[in-house]
């Protein structure tokens, strides 16, 4: 493998409703500091079908060169037509790194492309850098269930891949009018060629928390010590209008649903204010919320791996901190509204 | 009738597994092996689906001898035969590798009897990457259905599955031809306690196992460690965060101080943007 003929950085551009995924628009941030380190151009892959609008928003995000599958064949996100068109893509203008979002599709995708390519594929990564001189894609990440952090490189293959944990790199800010080449790209592939049909997509209507959205979080470990103490996790982030968190363990226990788990193998959140109550602060968990505007934890172990995490923190009891909490924020809170009303 | 394989693997319990401090290394011998939870919820599936087409469910795994307690733990779900690949020549794999030498296996048992259908957890709780599955499937040429959430239909005659599939904001309802490989979420089943019989079974259930000589057309670069593009260069604790200020005082205290430093800071309720 001659790895001169390798260049570039770039990044698999998911679509998202009529726009693009955050978590490509934040790889494009990684991917242009990368880019930028190596002295090489930072490009993109889009493939969907009436997608000739997300170019533009590409480069905006610090995009150079945007590669475009726009075909009926893509509407919707199949491994094996989208897989064809990035071997093609990839095998054409060999780039030495492609990241994806670790996304259900940014997941499916990667792995399947690199069994094929074939190449080296880190998961999960939450820690991106490149070697100057010789391009070597530093990734790294959390491993087995969060205990330690490990550097994944791949010596001997290009590309060098990896999925990247939304929410823990930085978009750029737009930058309007910025632009870039687009290279619009054709695949012969035939519907008869995919063995897989989209029958049916099913969004989400309920008005599920999206934890990911929260400004507010309170979460809860199990320190609460069963499904009723959690509860109480609940009444303050009603109080407080926040959104409810959960370490793995406590989904595990089933106090909780999924959706709710911060972490690793949960989900990655960023909101003003983290409260995290019982929760011991495995670096599983922390990698969850460590980017978190204000992090407050209350925990009666003052050894507790959070309080080296957290901003403010409280050594106590959840079950006397707790109810006392929701007492002062409600009064308080109540106050306030009282003084907004008598202001309007 | 239906022959599933389920791909599983014995995992070092990670949420025991204890570090030690001097050396930043794990204590794997700390740990206990079970097998890895998101595999268990792939077997129960393969069982379910042989309950309701008819069948036969075969595991198979790649481990050390000590995993055929993995095996023996499928088997008490309701697996029917174990098979495990067992050699030097396979430690230290990396995700592509792994698949490579599971699909050489897969291989071998389709030889004994076609496969229609391969199932693995969603990922390990050791690795936590979900490679391994769709990887298989590449190398089968067979279609990989990934986040699988529940398995709608199977129909051997018409050839095709009809699953639902996880996606971030809802599902997709897929159908796929078959054969095809699914990676299952652990919301589509629930796996009950082992019936008797089954652990009678399995205490005695020998599996069969396979060194690299058994398996045919091997290429034995792509295996284990050789054959593993990725390889750990550094393992290392995550920096410890700079602590924060602990509140003083009682309950009352720590209370009325909290409280305080969340009002003060009030734009961080109010105002939109970016958290620093």
């Amino acid at each position: 493998m001659n790895f001169e003929e390798y260049s570039g950085v770039w990044v698999f551009i998911e679509e998202q409703g009529e726009g693009i995924a955050p978590v490509s628009l934040e790889l494009l941030g990684a991917g242009r500091r990368l880019a930028d380190k190596r002295g090489v151009q930072l490009g993109g892959v889009i493939i969907g079908n009436n997608v000739e609008h997300l170019p533009q928003i590409a480069f905006a995000y610090g995009a150079d060169v945007i590669y475009l599958y726009d075909q009926e064949i893509f509407k919707h996100y199949r491994t094996e037509s989208y897989m064809k068109a990035l071997l093609h893509c990839s095998e054409k203008h060999k780039p030495e790194i492609i990241l994806f979002g670790a996304t259900s599709t940014g997941k499916d995708l990667a792995s399947a492309v690199a069994t094929d390519l074939p190449t080296g594929l880190t998961a999960d990564t939450t820690e991106l850098d490149v070697e100057e001189d010789t391009g070597l894609l530093l990734a790294s990440r959390p491993a087995f269930g969060g205990n330690i952090m490990a550097t994944i490189l791949c010596k001997k293959y290009r590309p060098q891949m990896a999925t990247v944990r939304p929410k823990v790199m930085k978009a750029l800010d737009p930058e309007d009018g910025r632009t870039g080449k687009l290279v619009k790209e054709n695949i012969d592939v035939n519907e008869e060629d995919i063995r897989t049909k989209v029958l049916e997509i099913v969004r989400t209507t309920t008005k599920k928390v999206r934890i990911d959205e929260a400004d507010i979080i309170v979460a809860g470990g199990k320190g609460l010590g069963s499904a009723q103490g959690f509860q109480l996790i609940h009444q303050l982030a009603a109080t407080i209008g926040g959104a409810v968190g959960a370490s793995r363990d406590v989904v595990e226990a089933g106090w909780i649903d999924h959706h709710h788990q911060v972490g690793q193998t949960g989900v990655t959140v960023t909101p003003k204010i983290y409260i995290a109550v019982g929760i011991s602060g495995a670096i599983q968990h922390l990698v969850g919320m460590k980017n978190s505007g204000m992090i407050i934890a209350i925990n009666k172990d003052p050894d507790a791996a959070i309080f080296e995490a957290c901003h403010y923190g409280i050594v106590g009891d959840a079950f006397e901190i707790l109810p006392l909490l929701i007492e002062e924020f409600s009064k308080a809170l109540a106050r306030e509204e009282v003084d907004h009303v008598r202001k309007v | 009738m239906l022959h599933i394989v389920a791909c599983i693997k014995q995992v070092p319990d990670t949420k025991i597994i204890k570090m030690n401090p001097k050396t930043n290394t794990m204590d794997r011998a700390s740990a206990p092996a079970i097998l890895n939870p998101y595999d268990a919820h792939a077997v129960e599936e393969a069982v379910r689906i042989k309950k309701r087409y008819g069948g036969t469910v075969s595991v198979l795994t790649m481990g050390p001898p000590p995993a055929v307690k993995a095996i023996k733990k499928c088997i008490e779900i309701g697996a029917d035969e174990g098979y495990m690949i067992s050699d030097r020549k396979f430690a230290g794999a990396d995700t592509l590798a792994t698949s490579y030498a599971l699909t050489k296996a897969i291989d071998k048992i389709s030889k004994i009897k076609p496969v229609d259908l391969v199932l693995c957890g969603k990922m390990t709780i050791d690795g936590d990457t979900g490679q391994v599955g769709p990887g298989i499937a590449r190398r089968l040429d067979i279609p990989p259905l990934t986040s699988v959430k529940k398995v709608e239909e199977v129909n051997q005659v018409g050839g095709y599955v009809i699953i639902h599939r996880k996606i971030e904001d809802g599902h997709e309802v897929i159908q796929s031809s078959l054969p095809c490989l699914m990676s299952v979420e652990k919301e589509i089943n629930e796996v009950p306690y082992s019936p008797f019989p089954n652990m009678l079974k399995a205490a005695r259930y020998e599996p069969t196992i396979w060194s690299v000589e058994d398996l045919e057309d091997v290429d034995v670069k792509q295996l284990g460690l050789k054959g593993s593009p990725t390889i750990v260069a550094k393992v290392w604790a995550p920096p410890k965060p700079e602590g924060g200020i602990m509140l003083e005082g009682n309950a009352n205290e720590q209370v009325k101080e909290l409280l305080s430093i969340v009002l003060e800071k009030r734009e961080l309720f109010q105002s939109k943007g970016g958290a620093s």
